[in-house]
């Protein structure tokens, strides 16, 4: 030692690779930490965490009419996270899927008034979901226009849109839509979606849009256009690529399967219309699909376990007293620990006076 | 002439939150940090702030209203400056997406909120809430009467609480900072070119965790503020729902000042109670409440269409910064 250099404690180093057994091992002991905190909540209310998770299990999954009501808060947020998948790879912030339910319900719920006693079930359920793709695609295409003609930020767009459309459902349902006491009037029968297994068709709907986003992205010229762009902009527009009319139309997809699944809730899960039709799915679904790290398959098991929670919760609020915002507690914790853990994924951390790993390239 | 002073006054009231939830986020953003989670953020500060004035009055045997503010103004703090900290942490230091993260937050902070809130209901049995003396306190205002007397300006001017005044002067304050100061020139800096502000040898990690922090902490007190004026201190699980939001869509209509979220924040409180003080038969109530919304995707629209480049974001608003990243 010729001079004296200070070496940091510890530094950070890309990871060339890792084994996927390891990150899944990060990933779920991740979970196991969000859900230690949550304990930590659980406790504060004078209950025994561990008794307090298997009520909220039994709660989401006990029996037969707890399974039904998981899969139907499952189905909306697997449906948006598979709408929101393609802006992602885009980079393209589009927050906005709260509203474009609401517009895709809004529509659908339109071709109801409009033509409930004139047509029978099938008819009607699909004139139902074309308006509803019309609908909230044409409310995801605004936003995708202006960025794509004035580079105008989407997210902040989106978001201001999300709260324009739910206040003119509001004005309609207060307001001339009105049946009784500030609510709509609820569907009639053929104007609801069927059931399957118990639950509304809905769910075999969005496993369908699953399979179909995952060939769309994987396999078309459409989903190598996004991935291109998401990755750079400046090389899709050397090759050419019409980067706006790309944007407006991925814009648009995304913001007809959000539609469609607002005309799934509207006709299958509420058999109405309601301001508060979207729930906040539209935020969930985005942290799903991103956790999924835009997956359609791992879409269906994070939706599934963030229903989980929110069932469980309500049963956890009726049977020991816990305010039921706990779930929005421990799906924050989730999601942040979640969110956190793909660092150590992706980096690793080395130690003063540690040798490099074996066969890793240094930076 | 009397309905317009009422209005003001009101739109007062109901800005007062928003302009602090406004400027809070201001802060951040200035750093290059969207945290779309002041929804979140303000719904602890306000449960946490709530809940600081109501133990403290059940603990001292002579409340003062001096002491309650200071301790609500801190719970407030505290509990905005810790949400905030995981923003940055997740975001600066393990590299998340800043979108995602602040959604996260917002799920996580209304959570928060509604069940420390309802945990103190069920801890008291009831509704929580303090003494009319604290509530009339935190609704009154500070300056001497004779001034609110005074016909017409009085009421508007002289008249707005502890906390209004409280907000101009952090506006004035966060103006000078960042428009005179040398550390505020490095925070915009870090905002607008991290690597350049990086390659000057300014210290990047520390201006984004410092200014979403305190930042954090002011949009906080705004929730604060809701809770303990425009909803007479009583919590209600459903009260500050969407404040946050409008914060947010408030600092783009400012388009990121904070001299001007004095002025539009008392606009937006105006469009949110208009429907309440100015009726016109032929426009629904419910379509006023979309104003605020509307009026922010017209700026926004504007701006990006005239791309003068003192009215834009911050340029590295929402990306990530990392110096190996090329």
């Amino acid at each position: 030692m010729e001079h004296k250099v200070k070496t940091p404690l510890f530094h950070l180093a890309k990871r060339t690779g890792i084994a996927p057994s390891w990150a899944w091992l990060i990933r779920l002991s991740s979970i196991l930490v969000a859900l230690v905190i949550g304990s930590l909540a659980i406790a504060i209310t004078g209950n025994q965490p561990i008794p307090a998770y298997r009520t909220l299990l039994e709660g989401a999954l006990g029996n037969e009419a707890f399974r039904r009501q998981t899969v139907k808060m499952a189905v909306p947020l697997l449906g948006c996270a598979l709408a929101i998948a393609p802006c992602f790879k885009m980079r393209f912030w589009n927050i906005g899927a709260e509203g474009q339910i609401t517009a895709g319900a809004l529509a659908a719920t339109l071709m109801v008034r409009l033509f409930a006693a004139k047509l029978s079930a099938l008819p009607l359920l699909l004139l139902m979901a074309i308006a509803a793709i019309l609908g909230g695609g044409l409310w995801g295409l605004i936003p995708g226009f202006f960025k794509a003609k004035w580079n105008t930020n989407e997210t902040l767009f989106t978001l201001m849109m999300n709260y324009i459309i739910i206040g003119v459902v509001a004005w309609l349902q207060a307001g001339p839509w009105e049946a009784r006491q500030g609510r709509m009037a609820q569907f009639p029968a053929n104007a609801c979606l069927p059931k399957v297994l118990g639950v509304h068709c809905g769910w075999i709907i969005v496993l369908v849009l699953a399979v179909l986003i995952h060939v769309y992205m994987k396999y078309t010229k459409h989903g190598y256009e996004i991935s291109v762009i998401g990755d750079s902009m400046r090389t899709a527009q050397y090759a050419g690529m019409n980067v706006g009319r790309i944007m407006m139309r991925t814009m648009f997809l995304s913001g007809a399967i959000s539609g469609l699944v607002g005309f799934i809730v509207a006709s299958g899960a509420n058999n109405t219309l309601a301001k508060d039709i979207a729930g906040g799915v539209g935020f969930t679904s985005i942290t799903v699909a991103w956790l999924s790290q835009l997956n359609a398959f791992a879409m269906i098991l994070i939706s599934l376990m963030l229903a989980i929670l929110t069932k469980g919760a309500s049963t956890l609020q009726t049977q020991m007293g816990v305010p039921a915002a706990i779930s929005d507690i421990i799906t924050g914790l989730l999601l942040f620990c979640m969110l956190g853990c793909e660092f150590f994924i992706n980096f690793r951390i080395v130690f003063r006076g540690s040798r490099p790993e074996k066969g890793g390239k240094q930076g | 002439m009397k309905l317009i002073t009422d209005l003001l006054v009101a739109a007062i009231i109901y800005g007062t939150p928003l302009m602090f939830g406004t400027l809070g986020e201001i802060l951040t953003e200035k750093s290059g940090n969207l945290n779309l989670g002041v929804e979140g953020i303000m719904f602890m500060g306000g449960a946490i702030g709530l809940g600081g004035v109501y133990y403290y009055e059940q603990a001292a045997s002579a409340p003062s209203f001096a002491v309650a503010l200071l301790i609500a103004l801190l719970c407030a703090f505290l509990a905005g400056a810790l949400a905030s900290l995981i923003f940055s942490f997740l975001t600066t230091t393990l590299r998340t997406n800043q979108n995602v993260t602040g959604l996260a937050l917002a799920i996580f902070g209304t959570g928060v909120g509604q069940f420390v809130g309802e945990l103190m209901r069920l801890k008291a049995g009831g509704y929580v809430t303090v003494s009319n003396a604290l509530k009339s306190a935190f609704t009154a205002s500070p300056m001497p009467a004779f001034l609110q007397k005074i016909p017409v300006v009085g009421p508007i001017l002289f008249g707005a609480n502890w906390f209004f005044y409280i907000g101009v002067v952090l506006a004035v304050c966060m103006h000078l900072f960042l428009k005179k100061s040398r550390v505020g020139l490095y925070l915009r800096s870090v905002g607008e070119s991290p690597a350049t502000a990086d390659a000057a040898g300014i210290n990047v990690t520390r201006y984004k965790y410092l200014a979403t922090i305190i930042g954090g902490g002011i949009s906080a007190i705004g929730g604060m503020i809701y809770i303990t004026t425009s909803a007479g201190c009583t919590w209600n699980n459903e009260g500050l729902s969407g404040e946050g939001w409008l914060a947010v869509a408030l600092v783009i209509f400012c388009l990121w000042r904070p001299l001007s979220a004095i002025w539009g924040s008392v606009l937006f409180g105006a469009l949110m109670i208009l429907y309440v003080r100015l009726q016109v038969s032929f426009i629904p109530t419910e379509l006023y409440k979309i104003l605020p919304y509307v009026v922010t995707v017209i700026v926004l629209v504007i701006t990006s269409l005239r791309n003068s480049k003192d009215k834009q974001p911050p340029e590295a608003l929402g990306l990530a910064y990392f110096r190996e990243d090329r």
